[in-house]
């Protein structure tokens, strides 16, 4: 582990060394991770709880996301789980005395044809009949609300319309997960970094505890939240799941004024851009073809991607592009999360989040954490458990990604 | 971005290809119990080195064909036609 892994305010938790055994492991210290240790404490009142990672706090995709949020997923027991979490979001840094720099400034999903246009307001009916918030703009209203997006009615794909979530935003992904972090922490919770899992202790068909680059841990109750590494660990564990890991790339500008007031995407053309607090113009890619463990993508997707922005908006012409980097991510057939228990006795899933985890933060923690208290799927997560691919009930959100992925 | 020797038509850039995923699937059989059915439909293997895929060369000569790729650094190991056994990847 290089030395300068931990430059990180590790001032914000301890760096404890793993006791014997704990009531309950999750694997993986990703914020989805984090969040599950936090409400255990929290909400359950389980403190000897530890969140093991191989790498550090803050090491893959937690920080490697484009930190949008947002509610607008079609089916109800998506639209359920993911308003859980908005909720969640809007009191989050007042739960964790931190600033996270919670936007609610808008997410606007552009449309450019009819039966974009159809499955656009298909979308704001079915949301609000599930009491979410959703409009739709037309051309007009559109340019009202972003000045700066291209509606000329000339281009390849001219904007028709689009749906709006007001409530939906950004926040600064690192501040969450030190936020988290710290209030686990507080709360008694053992946040292991630098150890790596590389195979489970079994009785039966019961799992007691894993084996790792820190020796044997024992546990009651395990979680596993290995997002893009979750198809390695359930392997050690010795159960297949229906995961593919593949490169997802995004890419940030250099640090220019802030000019653009929302959150914008577009599925039809491709684009997925908003701006940080600081800055940077943060811009998501699709993912890569291919599966992956290896970090990073091929160029071309960068190349498509800044083209399709450039259409919507021509200004950005002459920003440079600073950095580009890809996270693995964990993508489901339907593109929906798997959550709950496995053939393996005392072992739960929390995984397949794939390109969309960012937004899921607080409620995957929430439900994750009342599923591994109560060793049952809390009743939002019953409809994504692993059975549902024998039953063949998928929930197909592949539409509910901001881009085609 | 990859470069993937196409059996017919030699090595050529990744955009003209598309990715087929696992390769040598196995029809589970009409008389196959659900849980075959959906291990045949929705579990593809996801190992971390070699793995042995099916891709299409799209935008050539439009043949679908099989490649052995490392999924820890993208390097390609070899590719084979549809009726060639593994052992002949090159």
């Amino acid at each position: 582990m290089p030395e300068h892994a931990f430059h990180n305010p590790d001032f914000l938790w301890r760096n404890p060394d793993p006791k014997p055994s704990y009531d309950v492991i999750v694997v993986g210290g990703g914020l989805h991770g984090l969040a599950t240790g936090y409400y255990l404490a929290k909400n359950h009142g389980i403190a000897n709880v530890a969140v093991v990672e191989r790498a550090w706090l803050g090491s893959g995709n937690a920080v490697r996301n484009t930190t949008i949020i947002r509610s607008n997923y079609l089916r109800d027991e998506s639209a359920a789980l993911y308003e859980h979490s908005l909720k969640l979001w809007e009191t989050l840094a007042e739960a964790l005395d931190y600033d996270l720099l919670f936007d609610q400034r808008g997410v606007l999903q552009l449309h450019h044809s009819q039966a974009d246009v159809r499955s656009g307001t298909r979308l704001v009916h079915a949301l609000r009949l599930n009491g979410i918030d959703a409009e739709w703009l037309d051309t007009e209203s559109v340019k009202e609300f972003c000045p700066l997006i291209n509606t000329s009615q000339d281009i390849r794909y001219p904007v028709v319309g689009a749906f709006l979530q007001r409530r939906g935003g950004i926040a600064r992904h690192d501040a969450v997960v030190f936020a988290l972090a710290r209030a686990a922490n507080r709360l008694g919770v053992d946040l292991i970094q630098d150890c790596q899992v590389t195979g489970f202790e079994k009785a039966g068909d019961r799992v007691t505890g894993i084996v790792t680059s820190k020796g044997r841990i024992g546990a009651g109750r395990i979680g596993l939240v290995g997002a893009g590494r979750t198809p390695l660990l359930a392997a050690m564990a010795g159960f297949p799941v229906p995961i593919q890991s593949s490169p997802l790339q995004a890419l940030v500008s250099e640090i220019v004024d802030q000019v653009l007031n929302c959150v914008v995407m577009s599925s039809g053309v491709h684009v997925y851009l908003s701006q940080a607090h600081k800055g940077e113009l943060v811009m998501g890619a699709g993912r890569d073809g291919y599966t992956s463990y290896a970090q990073r993508g091929s160029f071309h997707i960068i190349e498509q991607q800044v083209a399709d922005a450039l259409q919507l908006f021509p200004l950005f012409g002459r920003i440079h592009l600073l950095r580009t980097w890809a996270g693995i991510v964990d993508v489901a057939p339907d593109a929906s999360p798997i959550i709950g228990p496995t053939p393996v006795e005392n072992l739960f899933l929390n995984c397949g989040w794939g390109t969309g985890g960012f937004k899921a933060t607080p409620g995957s923690g929430w439900v994750f954490a009342d599923t591994l208290a109560n060793g049952r799927p809390h009743p939002l997560v019953v409809p994504f458990g692993l059975d549902r691919f024998e039953r063949g009930d998928l929930l197909d959100e592949h539409g509910a990604a901001a881009v085609a992925h | 971005m990859l470069q993937i020797r196409c059996p017919w038509c030699g090595p050529r850039d990744e955009p003209e290809f598309r990715y087929g995923g696992e390769a040598h699937l196995r029809f589970p059989g009409n008389e196959a119990d659900p849980a075959a059915w959906a291990r045949f439909l929705y579990y593809r293997d996801n190992p971390a080195g070699a793995y042995r895929e099916r891709w299409v060369h799209t935008a050539g000569c439009r043949q679908w064909f099989h490649v052995i790729r490392d999924t820890t650094s993208h390097r390609i190991l070899g590719s084979y036609r549809l009726d060639e056994p593994p052992e002949r990847a090159r």
